[in-house]
């Protein structure tokens, strides 16, 4: 293919991915309410989304739900990429991928329906847990996992075991071998992992509706009723603010997970 | 008392004995060679020795004590590894303070014994660098560094000049058996070069399909192969193989595409009617424009190859014999000359396997 | 691994795949069981699967649900519409995703990187922000409209929002990446000899794709298309605000059963339909996966 076509599918491509993106945050600063009529620069919308009670307690829930969750789901993740990765064969391994796997795959109306039925039965057998944040966060750590556990399976298996070998050689106990050289060897995934857990908390709008409870609305379910509405300068405004937090934290998994250039061997 | 004392050891791998009932001795103080091709089961036996592998059957006993059944860092036991597998996240002095680091040694004692290490293959000034900052060589000689610093009892170097090119290989030979003489410690070499073995090792090992087949000097490996095996892959070797000759004064032995029988050396007593190997180096073989008195054979050059301080010459006989020879200096022949080819008779050396 | 011992062992495997069993495998079982249930007012809204009375043990179960399924066009339509849209979301994320992904194979160090980061950017930004984004641009006073009738080209707004039309492009726009990020994998590991080998034995650069490139990178294909297809059928989000009252997708559906209808036993009866029949290709997906990780 040549170097022309090649250029002219990355631009089309990009600006079809980019063109709504960057609308959004255009008339995020559109003084006017109207999307196509551009009143001037301002910055109202973001002060009367700041007023938004609604918006940022939805904010503090989503943001305190994606904290929990990421953690929780980078402990289960790291811990089942490790057992896929480091034994080929155990008792249920087939059915440990398929459960590890089928969460990434299969539609968010399933795993919303299937989740909020198991709190349901809960509910009824022993009364607990509450419907709110304790179960989303549950939710979005399950499928968190998942993500995790790909992530951490693919690093270690590009992971340079004699690394390994020569630690237990040289005297090191297999738990000091864990945390001093097998970890920091798939820290990019460690790292990566977190916070993809944490953005796709963040942005979960079906599971989180289905297990929610009657007091915990998360940021993308305010926002869902705000959409069903019509186009609203506030959410623009919000969208933006999201975006660059994304962007911050996309940028910081890539800078810190991107091997270094090597610098030419010194003699 | 023998260093190391490998006693029957055995490991096999399904239906595969990667090591089959191997012993051997190493010496204190000596540096030894394991040699042998790929698959021989040399790595097998060397991750026993370090722990990664436990035998089936048998036991290694390290200074007396009994570690077969340890794990690696319990043993004292260190590894150079065939990839140096230096941490990529620890700059060099880390590196090479690890193995101090797990036997809690307080840091000043640390930081000297690096220096030490540093010093001794001549690495000083790099302690700061990270491994990806090094080129392969420099790589290496950390990876000697951090396995020399808890000087263990043993230091096992995983084919150590594989990954070096020529030059640096025979300077690195030199370095490698100059450390092991100022440190004392005993070293065993795991390699498939010959070349290697051979030049830096007071003992070799040769293994071939999971068993010992010949254990020595190296000169004593050389010149007195004691199977067809060794004889192959330890140098070039000319090999004949045929039933002897009636007895008479001068043992010889009829071998085919050859018209005259080759002569075995002096006093060999073989029983009637048995096939013989009989194996004569190249180097050994004199090329001359006229026979010799005795024994000489007409042969043909078929091909040369000129190796700058010597020459390969490959030659075949009338009846399709086929002889190597080496010759130092020049090259006095081109090809499809004809020449006469002789040797002595104790130059020869009788296979028994 | 040397040395954690078995109770180690245990813990390694068995918290993980307690959680997931209990989080994600038990309440796929549920589903089932409240599929054969009946739908009651009440808390909860649903018969139980079992009773116990004066006379013992008595199961309770009925397939009413699923036969309302079968009998009802509404849902067969909406199964069907769902796969049809999906696989015309598949195929043009294909056409649209792997020149790109070709295009980033071919670039090379930072500048790779940083084509992929700007790849992935969106998929890692909110996705129900970016659907919509859409809306803004579509609707008949929306900036497409606008843009187009200001430029004279059309006198009346097109109708863009609410139908087949926005449905489609949303899907596209939303599994783009999910394309382009495994056909990137699947190129990026190409051996470029094979390339030249090919190109030195005389084919032209048409073949050379034809009967090296792509072959060799329908691993990549087949990953990109499973993880577009299987949750795109399932899709909620995007019919929702970019359909209209004709789309009939499959994960609405469900949803207005389940929030507005308020039949759980119905909903789960569909949920448990879509599984099965997106079971295939879930199992295919696994295989694939299992299979690149071994090798």
């Amino acid at each position: 293919m040549g170097k022309g076509l090649r250029i002219t599918a990355l631009l089309l491509g990009f600006a079809f991915l980019y063109a709504p993106i960057g609308l959004l945050v255009l008339y995020s600063f559109n003084a006017s309410r109207l999307i196509t009529v551009w009143a001037g620069f301002s910055t109202r919308w973001y002060g009367e989304l700041a007023k938004h009670e609604g918006f940022r307690a939805a904010a503090l829930t989503s943001l305190e739900v994606a904290t929990m969750a990421a953690t929780t789901a980078l402990v289960l993740g790291t811990l089942a990429g490790f057992s896929m990765s480091r034994f080929p064969r155990f008792r249920g391994r087939n059915l440990f991928g398929f459960a590890l796997l089928t969460p990434l795959v299969v539609p968010e109306v399933i795993l919303g329906l299937s989740l909020l039925l198991l709190f349901v039965t809960c509910e009824s057998w022993i009364g607990w847990p509450p419907r709110g944040v304790p179960t989303i966060t549950a939710a979005h750590a399950t499928f968190g996992a998942c993500f995790v556990s790909v992530l951490v399976r693919a690093q270690l298996a590009g992971f340079d075991r004699s690394l390994e070998e020569a630690a237990l050689d040289l005297g090191a106990r297999p738990w000091t071998v864990l945390v001093r050289i097998t970890l920091p060897g798939i820290s990019p995934a460690v790292i990566s992992g977190w916070l993809l857990a944490f953005t796709l908390s963040l942005d979960d709008l079906v599971v989180a509706s289905f297990v929610t409870g009657p007091s915990s609305t998360t940021l993308p379910m305010a926002v869902f009723s705000s959409v069903r509405l019509g186009v609203s300068p506030e959410v623009n405004a919000l969208a933006t603010l999201f975006l660059a937090l994304v962007f911050v934290l996309v940028a910081l998994a890539f800078g810190l997970t991107t091997p270094r250039r090597r610098r030419s061997p010194g003699h | 008392m023998a260093l190391l004392d490998i006693n029957s050891a055995s490991k096999h791998f399904g239906a595969i004995a990667a090591v089959d009932n191997v012993s051997l001795a190493v010496e204190r103080g000596s540096l030894f060679a394991l040699l042998g091709p790929s698959g021989c089961g040399k790595t097998t036996l060397l991750r026993m020795i370090a722990g990664f592998e436990t035998p089936d059957s048998g036991r290694i006993r390290i200074d007396g004590s009994d570690v077969t059944g340890l794990p690696p860092y319990a043993r004292p036991v260190n590894m150079m590894f065939q990839s140096y597998a230096l941490f990529p996240h620890m700059d060099v002095a880390r590196n090479i303070a690890f193995g101090l680091r797990q036997e809690r040694m307080d840091r000043r004692r640390v930081a000297g014994r690096v220096e030490e290490m540093l010093e001794l293959v001549q690495m000083t000034g790099y302690a700061s660098r990270r491994p990806h900052e090094l080129s392969g060589g420099q790589r290496q000689r950390v990876a000697l560094a951090r396995a020399l610093a808890k000087m263990p009892q043993l230091l096992l170097l995983d084919e150590p000049l594989a990954a070096l090119d020529r030059k640096l290989r025979a300077e690195t030979r030199l370095e490698l058996i100059g450390i092991q003489e100022r440190v004392g410690i005993t070293f065993l070499v795991v390699t498939h070069d010959q070349e290697e073995a051979l030049s830096m090792a007071s003992r070799v090992a040769v293994m071939n399909r999971g068993r010992l087949v010949q254990i020595g000097a190296p000169k004593d490996i050389y010149e007195q192969p004691s199977s067809r095996f060794v004889a192959d892959f330890v140098g070039e070797v000319n090999l004949f193989q045929g039933k002897p000759t009636s007895p008479s004064d001068r043992p010889a032995l009829t071998v085919a595409g050859f018209e005259t029988p080759i002569p075995l050396p002096c006093g060999t007593d073989l029983p009637h009617g048995t096939e013989v190997v009989l194996a004569v180096r190249p180097e050994k073989l004199v090329l001359s424009q006229t026979p010799r008195d005795g024994f000489a054979i007409a042969a043909t050059v078929s091909s040369l190859s000129y190796l700058g301080g010597g020459s390969t010459v490959h030659l075949l006989t009338r009846q399709g014999g086929q002889l190597k020879a080496y010759l130092p200096g020049g090259i006095r022949f081109a090809r499809g000359d004809a020449v006469w080819v002789s040797w002595s008779a104790g130059d020869g050396v009788v296979l028994t396997e | 691994m040397i040395g954690i011992g078995r109770l180690g062992w245990v813990l390694l495997i068995g918290v993980p795949f307690l959680w997931l069993g209990f989080f994600f495998l038990l309440p796929l079982l549920i589903v089932v069981k409240i599929s054969v249930a009946e739908s009651i007012v009440g808390i909860p809204p649903y018969t139980p699967l079992v009773t116990r009375d004066v006379s013992g043990i008595n199961f309770h179960a009925t397939v009413a649900n699923f036969v309302l399924l079968a009998g009802d066009q509404l849902y067969l339509r909406a199964y069907l519409g769902s796969l049809v849209n999906a696989a015309l979301a598949t195929a043009l994320c294909l056409l649209l995703g792997y020149p790109m992904a070709y295009a980033i194979a071919h670039a090379h160090g930072a500048r790779r990187q940083l084509l992929l980061f700007l790849v992935m950017l969106p998929f890692w930004t909110s996705f129900l922000i970016r659907v919509y984004a859409w809306i803004a641009i579509l609707e008949p006073n929306g900036l497409l409209n606008d843009f187009l009738i200001g430029l004279g080209l059309i006198s009346a707004p097109l109708p863009l929002l609410n139908n087949q039309f926005s449905v489609e492009l949303g899907l596209v726009y939303s599994y783009l990446p999910f394309m382009i990020l495994p056909i990137y994998g699947s190129l990026a590991a190409l051996d470029q000899s094979l390339v030249e080998a090919a190109a030195d034995l005389g084919a032209r650069p048409l073949q050379v794709f034809r009967a090296v490139i792509l072959p060799l990178t329908l691993p990549g294909i087949a990953a990109g298309s499973l993880l577009v297809l299987v949750p795109a059928v399932g899709e909620f989000v995007i019919p929702d605000l970019l359909g209209g009252p004709d789309t009939l997708m499959i994960g609405k559906v469900l949803w207005d059963e389940f929030f507005n209808n308020r039949d759980w036993p119905v909903a789960a009866a569909i949920a448990v339909v879509l599984v099965a029949a997106l079971a295939l290709p879930i199992l295919l997906a696994q295989k694939f996966y299992e299979q690149r990780q071994a090798a």
